[in-house]
């Protein structure tokens, strides 16, 4: 995005105004205000959630897809609205393609489970990127000792750049999977999705993406950029915990086994067969997160208010800030740096731990997280054995980034 | 560790501090002074379970097996810094003080109780659990 467009959408960006809508903002930790700067890990809920919860509870709650009454009938819809919510925000086709799941995770392993041992065989290969969380491994992992699948890892650069054509070179006939995260949660990185699709649906390989990091970030739709699914979880994308989202093409969702067996999946059941709802109720056993997902609703109806460029723009304006800032501390090195990246900073600083640094500026009201983030693997690749984290989002200020630099100089202070 | 801090050493000079940077500082001192663990002896099987930092802990029993001694490190400084603070609770104490003897409530008296809390994965509340453990077992 262009400076002077960029520019255009902050003028009227009123970060107090949004600040007022998150009641959290005004607690004061350890006397000093909060300065919430771990939203890659968890983002906080604005009042529309809150209550969208809370009213839910309080004056229209049953359980879904059973009762012939008012009150099930009601939550019914509201949970159905939800789901209409989550395929605009995604621009899906058709609401069959949204399944909703606990977290991204559980979605993960929905596309492991239905997709890799239901579609895949011995000898198919999976290919994931050097920067993924571990719940972009794990499940694959399992699925390489069960099933022979075979399990490879697609390069990036020094600065934490996706490598497009070392990845274009490692795809083959055998390649029937790329599991791919959209935008790193440790570097920030944005992997060119339209490019790595093109040249997987070109082998005939499915994608699979993580987007859990980037629907907070930027306008996402899959059909646009084609991909086989979609993955996010609600919580960081400012709704409640306990929410995840899994967008799959109609025709593959069709063809894929369920995952979980239970109640609501089910056409009929007998002792001697059972046959499956249509989608998406085939991979929504059990009574389903309900309240969280109307939650969810009203989480994307929240940042579609604002707007996805309206935000995206603000927080590249707090990332630059914060770039020259940070990189100013003594000693202090920023762990990825590639061009195309959101509003996420690591780094590490000379001489002492990431857990030094958020144990010293958590009594400065500062929240940030230290650690290998669920990504060891991508911590061996930057040669780090974890890293300092501060994630940046729709309502963090200016004043945040001087708090936090102001933190990280008494840091080196600190430790001289 | 004769030149090691008492507990009311600690809490005298943590009051003399204003804020949490100078008391931070005291306690990434501490660590500094704390006698280095022998190097053979950070390895896997002696770390305890911390997301964050790494912490590696010995323990043996000296002088008849009447007290306990102890190594102790961590890559964090400040989780180090409060290594040399549970080394002054538990250090060169009889294994029965050891087992009966609950570092968060001392700690709680300097307000550091909060690193030793469950949810802090920095290592120490499975390093104290593994202390008091070796002191429950020599006691047997």
């Amino acid at each position: 995005m262009s400076e002077a467009i960029s520019q255009g959408f902050i003028d009227d960006y009123d970060v107090n105004a949004i600040r007022a809508d998150f009641p959290i903002l005004s607690e004061l930790v350890h006397g000093k205000p909060l300065c919430f700067l771990d939203n890659g890990a968890s983002a906080q809920k604005p009042q529309a959630v809150i209550d969208a919860i809370a009213d839910t509870y309080k004056h229209c709650y049953a359980n879904v897809h059973r009762g012939a009454y008012a009150f099930s009938e009601q939550t019914t819809a509201n949970y159905e609205a939800a789901r209409e919510i989550v395929r605009a925000f995604l621009n899906a086709n058709s609401e069959k393609e949204v399944i909703f799941t606990g977290n991204a995770t559980g979605a993960m392993n929905l596309v492991a489970h239905s997709f890799g041992r239901g579609l895949l065989k011995e000898g198919d290969e999976v290919i994931i990127s050097a920067m993924e969380h571990h719940s972009n491994i794990v499940p694959w992992q399992m699925l390489r000792d069960e099933k022979g699948v075979e399990l490879t890892v697609a390069p990036i650069s020094d600065d934490g750049t996706f490598l497009l054509e070392e990845f274009k070179s490692m795809l083959s006939e055998k390649t029937k999977l790329v599991a791919i995260t959209h935008v790193s949660n440790v570097l920030g990185s944005v992997v060119p999705l339209q490019e790595v699709v093109e040249a997987a649906h070109a082998v005939g390989a499915k994608v699979m993406v993580d987007g859990s990091q980037a629907v907070m970030h930027m306008p996402v739709d899959v059909q646009d950029l084609d991909v086989d699914f979609y993955i996010f979880t609600g919580h960081k994308l400012y709704g409640p915990t306990g929410i995840g989202v899994l967008y799959g093409k109609e025709d593959l969702l069709d063809k894929m086994p369920p995952f979980m067996g239970g109640g609501d999946m089910i056409a009929s059941v007998s002792y001697e067969k059972s046959t499956w709802a249509e989608l998406p109720a085939k991979f929504e056993a059990g009574t389903p997160q309900i309240v969280q997902a109307i939650g969810l609703g009203a989480a994307i109806d929240y940042v579609q208010s604002v707007g996805l460029e309206r935000i995206a723009a603000h927080e590249q304006r707090l990332l630059n800030y914060a770039t020259q800032r940070l990189c100013a501390v003594d000693g202090l090195r920023l762990i990825g740096t590639a061009t195309n990246k959101t509003s996420v900073l690591s780094f590490v600083m000379d001489g002492t731990h990431p857990h030094d640094i958020a144990t010293i500026v958590d009594r400065k009201g500062v929240c940030i997280r230290a650690g290998h983030h669920c990504a060891e693997p991508l911590m061996d690749r930057m040669g780090v054995s974890g890293t300092s984290r501060a994630s940046l989002a729709m309502y963090n200020t200016m004043e945040e980034i001087d708090t936090l630099a102001t933190a990280l100089e008494k840091v080196r202070e600190i430790f001289g | 560790m004769s030149d090691a801090i008492t507990i009311e050493e600690l809490t005298d000079n943590f009051e003399l501090f204003d804020d949490w940077d100078d008391r931070f500082s005291y306690i990434i001192d501490l660590g500094k002074k704390m006698n280095p663990m022998p190097e053979e002896e950070m390895i896997e099987e002696n770390k305890v379970r911390g997301c964050m930092s790494q912490v590696w802990v010995t323990s043996r029993l000296e002088d008849n097996n009447t007290i306990m001694r102890f190594n102790a490190d961590s890559d964090a400084f400040i989780v180090k810094g409060l290594i040399a603070v549970l080394m002054a609770i538990y250090d060169g104490k009889s294994p029965s003080y050891i087992a009966d003897t609950d570092a968060i409530a001392v700690l709680a008296q300097v307000g550091l109780d909060q690193h030793l809390s469950p949810n802090r994965r920095n290592g120490l509340v499975s390093m104290v659990e593994r202390i008091r453990r070796d002191a429950s077992e020599a006691l047997n």
